[in-house]
């Protein structure tokens, strides 16, 4: 041998003697050594950075208490962005605030990172804080500081000497595009630019979290861009790992990887968004992607209604334009709510088909052939 | 006219006046801002709620606001004696007024901080804050000009407690007042005495106003 075996390795060696069948007794440890180091590896990055399990929080009010949230379960993996929707009054706000114990869940585990939040001292509590950054519906910076001072905030809680702290804080205010700003109050900037400060204030202390809290709610729909393109680019550059709540579906299907769908405090849908928006279950989540209702009024006339389902793979061909020249007749379109999401368009329409029975047999051919999911309308 | 000895006498009282509300104003605030930053935070909705702490604060602290100043001035006659070794004077009217004023003073305190926005305290949580940390590095600075328009409020409101020690020989322009004005019905004393009250006031008033907006970052 020309290297020197070690701990387990010599152990068997010097057992056999060493023949050749040791040799490969050796290697074969050796192997399986290796291979569970990198297994391991794997496992540490892939296991999920938040953990919801069997989740329940109650509110006292007076006499009754109020179930806000009931039995969640989720998981969030690293380097995701996961959107967290539902109505005003859902519990969604109540789960984020979970995830840091700004509120106390009544049972259940939080774990971050491996640590199981509810199981630590207030000092601990305090540390794993610093690892994850928050930031609000109503900015919630300091009135009184700079937004250079904003920034050096967490890190003056972190302990951070004064000097290192500037030095940082200038770089967040940087990569937020707000360096001209460094001396400006609060006051003194707009709600995107407040937004962006709170984000280099929740960046400051490198968390391996941001917790977003309806961050774009109180913003118009031009800004609300660019703070979503601000956050996928953090997402991308730094690979922090970005749970949003919000209200808005808009929020959702431009910047999140996956989605939970929180109805009446509990979880009802989680999915992809591809899957979830494809394919919504439950009325909770049809109500969200479709607010009108679905259907708008009800129908009446001669001839059958017929709702068509886009589910993303069938947009760049005008369906309904070669069905009504290829069967000769035409449709009357009744109601249409799609979205285009990723180049692919989801949602549905509601045709009405001419009244000849020969026609209508024509069409839903055509509409086979084409792999159209549809279905008839009282 | 008045004589040159009562512009002497009138200048004294000033000074003793000056003297007693800015001694009794920052005691009140060494005792009184702890007492309301400890009533606000130990709240049921503050961020270290305690009930029994609050409470029994709380419970102090209207027990001393409901005794009226005049009657208190009288009852805490021993305890002055014991701390000064007299009850007369300006020295010795400092003790009455800190009794009466820190747990004003503490209201006060306690009404400024809850201005201090909720978002902005959980903002500071969730950032790994100490219960400390938020109550120096969040609550006072932020609720800063609110505590510094507060403290006009106290100050005017101790000028005129100083004043109404003037009957028990609390020295200061009320004793001039009640002694000259009042007992020897010389009218031009109490005009001159009331005009000078007035000022006063005014002039801490504008002060404190002017301070307050002076550091308060939230006005363009």
């Amino acid at each position: 041998m020309y290297c020197t075996l070690k701990g387990p390795y010599r152990k068997i060696w010097a057992k056999q003697g060493g023949t050749t069948k040791q040799i490969a007794l050796v290697l074969d440890e050796f192997i399986k050594d290796v291979f569970f180091a990198q297994e391991r590896r794997t496992n540490m990055s892939k296991s999920p950075i938040i953990q919801i399990q069997n989740l329940n929080k109650t509110f006292k009010s007076g006499e009754n208490t109020v179930m806000a949230l009931d039995n969640i379960n989720i998981s969030i993996e690293r380097g995701e962005i996961f959107g967290i929707i539902g109505l005003s009054g859902a519990g969604k706000s109540t789960l984020v605030r979970c995830i840091n114990l700004l509120e106390k869940p009544t049972s259940g585990r939080i774990i971050v990172d491996e640590q199981d939040m509810t199981k630590l001292s207030e000092r601990e509590l305090r540390k794993a804080r610093q690892s994850m950054g928050m930031i609000f519906q109503g900015f919630n910076l300091l009135m009184q500081r700079t937004a250079l001072e904003n920034v050096c905030f967490p890190l003056e809680l972190a302990g951070v000497p004064k000097s290192k702290a500037k030095i940082r804080a200038k770089e967040l205010l940087e990569v937020v595009g707000l360096t001209d700003k460094e001396n400006a109050y609060p006051v003194q900037l707009s709600g995107g630019q407040k937004q962006r400060v709170a984000i280099a204030r929740a960046l400051a202390t490198n968390p391996k979290v941001l917790l977003c809290d309806e961050a774009t709610s109180a913003l118009d729909p031009t800004t609300t861009q660019s703070i979503l393109a601000l956050l996928k680019e953090l997402n991308q550059k730094l690979g922090v790992t970005i749970v949003i709540i919000t209200h808005e579906m808009k929020v959702i299907e431009q910047i999140c990887h996956r989605v939970a769908i929180i109805a009446e405090s509990r979880l009802v849908e989680l999915g992809t968004i591809d899957e979830v928006f494809r394919n919504p279950k439950t009325t909770a989540a049809k109500k969200l992607l479709y607010p009108q209702g679905e259907h708008v009024e009800k129908f009446t006339g001669k001839g059958k209604f017929l709702r068509l389902v886009f589910d993303g793979s069938s947009t760049d061909r005008p369906i309904i334009a070669n069905m009504v020249l290829k069967c000769g007749a035409p449709v009357n379109i009744a109601f249409a709510d799609t979205k285009n999401i990723d180049d692919k368009i989801f949602g549905h329409m509601i045709i009405q088909l001419p009244d000849n029975p020969a026609t209508v047999q024509r069409m839903l051919n055509y509409l086979d052939e084409e792999q159209i999911t549809y279905g008839e309308e009282e | 006219m008045l004589s040159s000895d009562m512009i002497q006498l009138m200048w004294i009282g000033l000074l003793e006046t000056l003297y007693m509300t800015v001694v009794s104003t920052f005691v009140a605030y060494i005792i009184g801002l702890p007492v309301g930053l400890l009533l606000y935070v130990t709240d049921k909705d503050g961020i270290k709620p305690h009930t029994a702490i609050n409470q029994i604060v709380g419970g102090i602290v209207n027990i001393l606001r409901s005794v009226p100043f005049i009657i208190l001035l009288v009852a805490v006659i021993p305890i002055t004696r014991a701390i000064v070794g007299t009850s007369i004077g300006s020295t010795a009217t400092i003790v009455p007024l800190v009794i009466a004023s820190a747990p004003f003073v503490a209201r006060v305190v306690e009404s400024s901080i809850k201005e201090v926005d909720r978002g902005v305290i959980e903002a500071s949580l969730s950032m790994g804050a100490s219960t400390l940390q938020v109550v120096y590095k969040v609550l006072v600075p932020e609720a800063l000009p609110s505590l510094i328009f507060g403290a006009a409020i106290a100050t005017t409101t101790i000028l005129g407690y100083s004043a109404m020690s003037g009957f028990v020989g609390g020295g200061g322009l009320g004793t001039i007042a009640i002694n000259y004005g009042y007992y020897r019905s010389q009218s031009d004393v109490m005009l001159v005495m009331v005009a000078l009250l007035v000022l006063i006031v005014q002039i801490f008033q504008e002060i404190g106003t002017w301070i307050s907006k002076k550091c308060d970052k939230r006005i363009k």
